[in-house]
């Protein structure tokens, strides 16, 4: 109640102010409606992240278009109902940079001043976990976009959010055998490792895990986030004494710190690990330094062999777009999805209501399958795509950059409770 | 410590410094001779780096991709001075940083809005493919022919400057403008033509650095704020300057870098206050300079 009472002020007072300075007569506008709902969708549409950012948008603006209507995976979902429990979702955009700053303001006028219901996005872990805390505070409900690291839903987990890519610790623990198994127990790896949350907690999962399985990790080279030039960094790269390349860098900074590895001839030497693969990585580097390359995806249009949601997602998306989405179309669309899916069980769209739902842990078909979130730290349990990149000659279309080697299932790689650090604040 | 990797890392400074020294000699020339403070330089950067890319991808030769970065570069310096700069000559440098830095806001977005925020593949070039051996250190051969080229590049605008008349007048206006102008020249022609030199100058340096970082709209954010202590350290409106403060800037970049990474942010600024507190006009530069 309080949601739609806030929402028809709201809109009743925009429309007056409209009204007013269109000349309208004043009384004129007792037409706003308390029939719909807001949500802040929050995208990196600038910055080094800022290509995900915008396949991050699509997948929401693809997700709302179809919440409203009934159609394509929402429609699956929700049985063909349209919009969240008979009201229509109204959202704004905003950009968040890539950086924290402006993610927390916009995030902060989302709830202020538009009374969301809920919000969602951010690239990078620095901006969600700083947006988490907004949730908090606000007791607003936080969908997270992509963020991987062990501490968005470890030390700086919150009640109010909840994140679905796959944590640093999922992917080195369903990386780490593969990797072990196609090029052996015995390789020194060196690291590439921008400086913050993400960077760091990858690089430690990953040294755990192939530690584990027997390889050495020789250096660690840390660079700070965003880094434009990394020649000094791989100098010191060249010169380790390793035959494996781990990069840890993300985004544009993924991109050119792999592009100028190959100029200094990196990775003549070393094989290159890429444990997570951003949205446009493979057509940032090209093919050509692609190929042979192993990592993880958090999803893939590939996945649509195996789960039929994804088929449709694959399908609607290009038909909107004009091309198949990337991953962080995937979580903006599922996001939205298990959150309409959480308001219809709860009967409500009071953030507080849905918390409970989420935290009973139903699994969603969506395009990874069937997934859930865990009740103790807000992690979504989820499958963790392996894959190889493919040589440019065995690449059907210019998207096909990767191969599906595995797809770990969720539970056999999550992060034990105990150890994630996490102690939800009470709702 | 490897005397070898020491070395490498000597010569990245020299290839990072060479970059720095053109932008920041299209941006000296600029403020020393029109007094002028240009926040877009680094938006002018980034458009002639597109402007290269996109008929580098297209036609598959550098040599027109380069070309096209530096025409790009040119026009839009002559069609910004014409439209917007020219009035603000005479305005109070805090107008010229807010009208300069709206306009690298609209370039940089209209950028966006064209060629989306991801990241661009520019290739090396085959002539620029591969490793060579400098004395033991394995270098990138492209690194070496961007310092070739900026060295070349340096040279032919030192000619310019110092041996022709047009350079004449430049180097009367950085001077004395109003005497220049009294003396019958077209001082408006003149500062058009600097101006977009200048851009030139960035357009150049954004084709060739495109291949050693990564097409995107943002890539001129880092090199502006370098090359702005770059000059400072150099010295504002010095030939010189800008290319020992460029190689300056450059080695303690690179050397911080690879071998105190902690401080590495910090230490070009900390050069840049001490070269303020010790020699406030710069290496290079004169005392009393407006």
């Amino acid at each position: 109640m309080t949601d739609s009472r806030r929402s028809f002020l709201t809109t009743s007072l925009g429309a007056a102010g409209a009204l007013a300075a269109s000349g309208f007569p004043f009384p004129r506008l007792t037409l706003a409606a308390d029939d719909t709902l807001f949500i802040g969708l929050l995208c990196d549409q600038t910055g080094s992240y800022s290509a995900d950012g915008g396949d991050l948008q699509k997948g929401y603006e693809l997700a709302i278009e179809d919440l409203n209507a009934g159609t394509g995976v929402m429609g699956k979902v929700l049985g063909g109902k349209k919009g969240v429990l008979g009201k229509k979702i109204t959202y704004k955009i905003a950009d968040t940079q890539t950086k924290p700053d402006p993610a927390v303001q916009r995030a902060t006028e989302f709830i202020t001043q538009d009374k969301a219901s809920m919000f969602t996005g951010g690239v990078s872990t620095a901006e969600v976990i700083a947006m988490e805390k907004t949730a908090q505070q606000n007791k607003v409900l936080f969908m997270t976009g992509a963020s991987g690291s062990n501490d968005t839903t470890g030390k700086d987990c919150q009640r109010y959010a909840f994140r679905s890519q796959c944590d640093a610790y999922m992917v080195s623990k369903a990386l780490a055998p593969v990797l072990a198994a196609k090029l052996g127990k015995k390789r020194r790896a060196v690291y590439l490792v921008p400086d913050y949350s993400y960077g760091h907690s990858l690089a430690d999962s990953m040294k755990e895990f192939t530690e584990k399985e027997g390889w050495t990790t020789v250096a660690q080279v840390v660079a700070p986030f965003p880094t434009s030039d990394y020649s000094s960094y791989l100098t010191n790269i060249a010169n380790a004494n390793a035959d494996t390349f781990v990069n840890i860098e993300f985004g544009n900074d993924g991109v050119s710190s792999t592009k100028q590895a190959a100029q200094f001839g990196v990775l003549k030497k070393m094989q290159l690990v890429v444990p997570n693969i951003s949205t446009y990585f493979a057509d940032g580097v090209g093919a050509d330094i692609m190929g042979g390359v192993y990592g993880t995806l958090p999803w893939s249009f590939r996945l649509q062999d195996r789960y039929p949601m994804a088929k449709i997602f694959v399908d609607s998306f290009t038909k909107k777009y004009g091309s198949r989405p990337r991953w962080t179309a995937q979580i903006a669309y599922d996001q939205i999805a298990i959150w309409a899916d959480a308001c219809y069980r709860a009967k409500s769209v009071a953030s507080a209501d849905v918390i409970k739902v989420l935290e009973e842990g139903h699994p969603i078909e969506l395009s990874l399958g069937k997934v859930y979130y865990r009740a103790g730290d807000h992690q979504q349990v989820r499958p963790v795509p392996i894959v190889l990149g493919k040589k440019p000659e065995a690449m059907q279309g210019k998207d096909d950059f990767f191969e599906i080697l595995e797809v770990v299932p969720g539970e056999s790689v999550m992060q034990p409770l105990n150890l994630t650090g996490c102690t939800l604040p009470p709702v | 410590m490897d005397l070898h990797l020491v070395a490498a890392q000597l010569l990245n400074g020299v290839a990072l410094g060479a970059i720095l020294a053109l932008v920041a000699l299209g941006l000296t020339i600029v403020f020393g001779l029109l007094g002028f403070v240009n926040f877009a330089h680094g938006a002018i950067f980034t458009s002639g780096a597109y402007g290269g890319w996109v008929v580098y991808t297209k036609t598959g030769s550098f040599v027109l991709g380069v070309a096209t970065a530096l025409a790009t570069a040119f026009v839009l310096g002559i069609v910004i001075e014409r439209l917007l700069i020219r009035s603000y000559y005479n305005r109070p440098p805090e107008d010229q940083i807010l009208v300069t830095f709206g306009l690298a806001i609209v370039i940089v977005e209209t950028i966006r809005a064209i060629f989306t925020g991801q990241t661009q593949t520019f290739e090396t070039p085959s002539w620029g493919n591969g490793v060579v051996n400098v004395a033991g250190i394995f270098y990138p051969q492209y690194r070496l022919e961007v310092i070739a080229v900026v060295a070349v590049t340096l040279l032919a605008i030192y000619l310019l400057i110092y041996k022709t008349r047009i350079g004449l007048i430049v180097r009367a206006g950085i001077d004395d403008p109003l005497v220049v102008n009294l003396l019958g020249i077209n001082v408006r022609r003149t500062f058009m033509f600097v101006f977009a030199m200048g851009a030139a100058l960035a357009g150049l340096a954004g084709v060739f650095d495109s291949p050693l970082l990564a097409v995107n709209p943002d890539m001129g954010t880092d090199v502006l704020v370098q090359s702005f202590v770059v000059i400072v350290i150099g010295g504002v409106g010095s030939f010189g300057g800008a290319i020992v403060g460029g190689l300056i800037a450059g080695e303690i970049i690179s050397l911080a870098t690879a071998f105190i990474p902690d401080y590495s942010q910090a230490l070009l600024y900390v050069a840049m206050a001490l070269v303020l507190i010790l020699r406030p006009q710069g290496l290079f530069g004169v005392v009393g300079r407006s």
